[in-house]
């Protein structure tokens, strides 16, 4: 939790790691692209202030005792969510698995949520594996990957028949967050893996699950607006918008939020850290601090009141996932319901 | 002029085609040598090792296209540093192999094409976007606006880039083609105009970002080179 100025915020950071990438656990022959990989994470890192930068050696594998005072006790965060990334060609153990992470969430079960992952071309034995996960780690999300390389595929589709059968399995098992990654990716080479159509035809036809778009399409954020003003069950993760742009490039920071704002609207949007690529402490209070820029280009913009931050930084995320919010953090009644379906307008893209 | 700088002169007209920005304005050129003979060596880094092979590859081709192109010019090298497919994309582009050919089985070069197409669509919306604004500050109405033939655009660099874009979608651009069109070439009418903005300012802001974004990281890596290098000393 943060305080600033008599307001109490509840702080859920919607995306983290707890990674390692240490050359203890590249891959023999695939060295180059784990050490690509890390690095190029690490270049992500030098967007934030100056002060919170580590070291490569320290970046490529932090200890516990670094995740909790960087994420409990200095960063603010009340809970945490991870998103499991596998990247098990690269990296032996894989980058950060759902067993690595949950071995965490044991430890510390009131403040961290483990999601887990499918992948629809691993068919029957996918669907088995996602129910043994799904009772074994009592799963209420997994993130997903649709340009991940598998046995020569090169990516799928989640409008692909077999995803359809996951869906099904995840509203069966009650996992009601499906996290997409829609962002910078590696393989395959000439697939548009930041098209988010296939999200807008599954958000149709699963009206009772949530669709998180990890890092709001980035870097065609426009198709993403687009596409989340006419499903009212999509909403925008803000890893990488606050993390990459708010300190780096105030300017435009204000202007994505300020078109998250009008497009996707408060109710809608999920604050994350990314860490380890950013510590949360500057972005929460940062955030809370932010305001919109005065001049004209920014004026038609809606306005961030402190209620809106309030949803944000946890109470959006916190109703995604059930999370219990203490009576002092809570809303007042007329700033209405945190991640609110509204209807959404019909908006054809440009 | 030599031919160095018109190297150079040339290599600014090849565009980030996600960003819609030229490889020399973004940084993107970090050396370029010209030999008594006329040959050109040309070093391309990129904001990441991990940038996209597919636009890294349309760079690197269209950089050897420009520059094949000048008299005077002999043997062509442009090389891709610090790429993690640097390797393959620098042997595709000098065999003039194309895409595919960088990547057998991985790819196919139509594709390349759709998403050039894609990019030059976001960027004469993009563009048009900021040319609209401009009249509108000035004090155009909607109707106004929607009027405007292209022969009566500012002589610009917003305008310049709209034509040649147009060029490359298929769109008129004779003097009395319409201004403002959908990028199927359709001229935009008034009462749609202010909801035209508001989407085409989006996409105008989302390369914005984008390039910014990669600025800063090459930036970012620039520096750190830099420090390597101070440290091997």
């Amino acid at each position: 939790m943060y305080s600033h100025n008599g307001d109490s915020y509840f702080v859920v950071d919607g995306h983290l790691h707890f990674w390692d990438a240490s050359p203890a656990n590249w891959v023999s022959g695939q060295e180059q692209y784990a050490k690509g990989w890390i690095e190029c994470f690490h270049a992500y890192m030098g967007l934030g202030p100056e002060e919170t930068h580590w070291p490569l050696e320290k970046f490529q594998k932090y200890s516990e005792d670094d995740f909790v005072k960087d994420v409990f006790e200095d960063g603010h965060v009340d809970v945490g969510i991870f998103q499991s990334t596998y990247l098990k060609e690269w990296y032996r153990d894989g980058f950060n698995t759902l067993e690595k992470n949950s071995e965490l969430v044991e430890k510390y079960p009131d403040r961290l949520i483990a999601n887990g992952r499918w992948d629809p071309r691993e068919g029957d034995a996918g669907l088995r594996q996602l129910e043994d996960d799904a009772k074994r780690y009592n799963l209420q999300g997994v993130k997903l990957y649709t340009a991940e390389w598998y046995q020569g595929s090169r990516g799928w589709s989640l409008k692909d028949p077999e995803s359809q059968r996951f869906l099904e399995k995840c509203q069966e098992l009650g996992i009601k967050n499906i996290h997409v990654h829609k962002g910078p990716t590696i393989w395959p080479l000439d697939k548009d893996a930041f098209d988010v159509s296939d999200v807008d035809y599954v958000a149709t036809n699963f009206p009772e699950l949530n669709f998180i778009v990890e890092h709001v399409g980035l870097p065609r954020i426009e198709d993403f607006c687009f596409m989340a003003t006419q499903e009212p069950n999509v909403y925008a993760g803000l890893a990488v918008v606050i993390g990459g742009l708010m300190h780096a490039r105030p300017r435009f920071f204000a202007k994505v939020m300020g078109e998250l704002l009008f497009w996707v609207g408060e109710d809608k949007m999920l604050w994350a850290s990314d860490y380890a690529i950013w510590e949360p402490r500057w972005q929460v209070e940062g955030f809370v601090d932010w305001t919109s820029p005065e001049d004209v280009e920014f004026s038609d913009y809606p306005r961030l009141t402190t209620n809106g931050k309030k949803k944000i930084l946890g109470l959006n995320a916190a109703k995604l996932y059930g999370i219990e919010v203490p009576e002092e953090f809570q809303l007042p009644d007329e700033a209405g319901e945190p991640a609110a379906r509204e209807d959404a307008q019909l908006v054809d893209s440009a | 002029m030599n031919t160095r700088a018109r190297v150079l002169e040339a290599l600014s007209e090849v565009y980030d085609p996600e960003l819609d920005e030229p490889i020399t304005s973004l940084g993107f050129v970090t050396s370029c040598e010209v030999s008594p003979v006329g040959d050109v060596e040309i070093v391309l880094r990129l904001p990441t090792p991990q940038c996209a092979p597919n636009f890294a590859y349309l760079m690197a081709a269209d950089a050897r296209n420009v520059v094949r192109r000048l008299p005077d010019v002999g043997r062509i090298e442009v090389r891709l540093e610090d790429h993690y497919t640097g390797d393959e994309i620098n042997a595709a582009v000098a065999r003039g192999g194309g895409f595919t050919g960088a990547f057998p089985g991985e790819t196919e070069d139509d594709h390349l094409d759709a998403l050039r197409q894609l990019f030059q669509r976001k960027a004469l919306v993009a563009r048009q976007a900021r040319l609209c604004e401009a009249l509108l500050t000035k004090g155009a109405t909607p109707a106004e606006v929607t009027a405007c033939r292209v022969g009566d655009l500012p002589d610009n660099a917003d305008t310049r880039r709209c034509l040649e874009l147009r060029g490359q979608l298929g769109v008129g651009c004779e003097l009395g083609s319409p201004a403002f069109v959908a990028p199927n070439g359709e001229p935009l009418a008034a009462d749609e105009l202010t909801l035209w903005l508001r989407k085409a300012r989006l996409v105008r802001t989302s390369l914005d970002v984008n390039g910014s974004i990669c600025r800063s990281l090459l930036q970012i890596r620039s520096r750190r080179g830099a420090k390597l290098e101070e440290a091997g000393r």
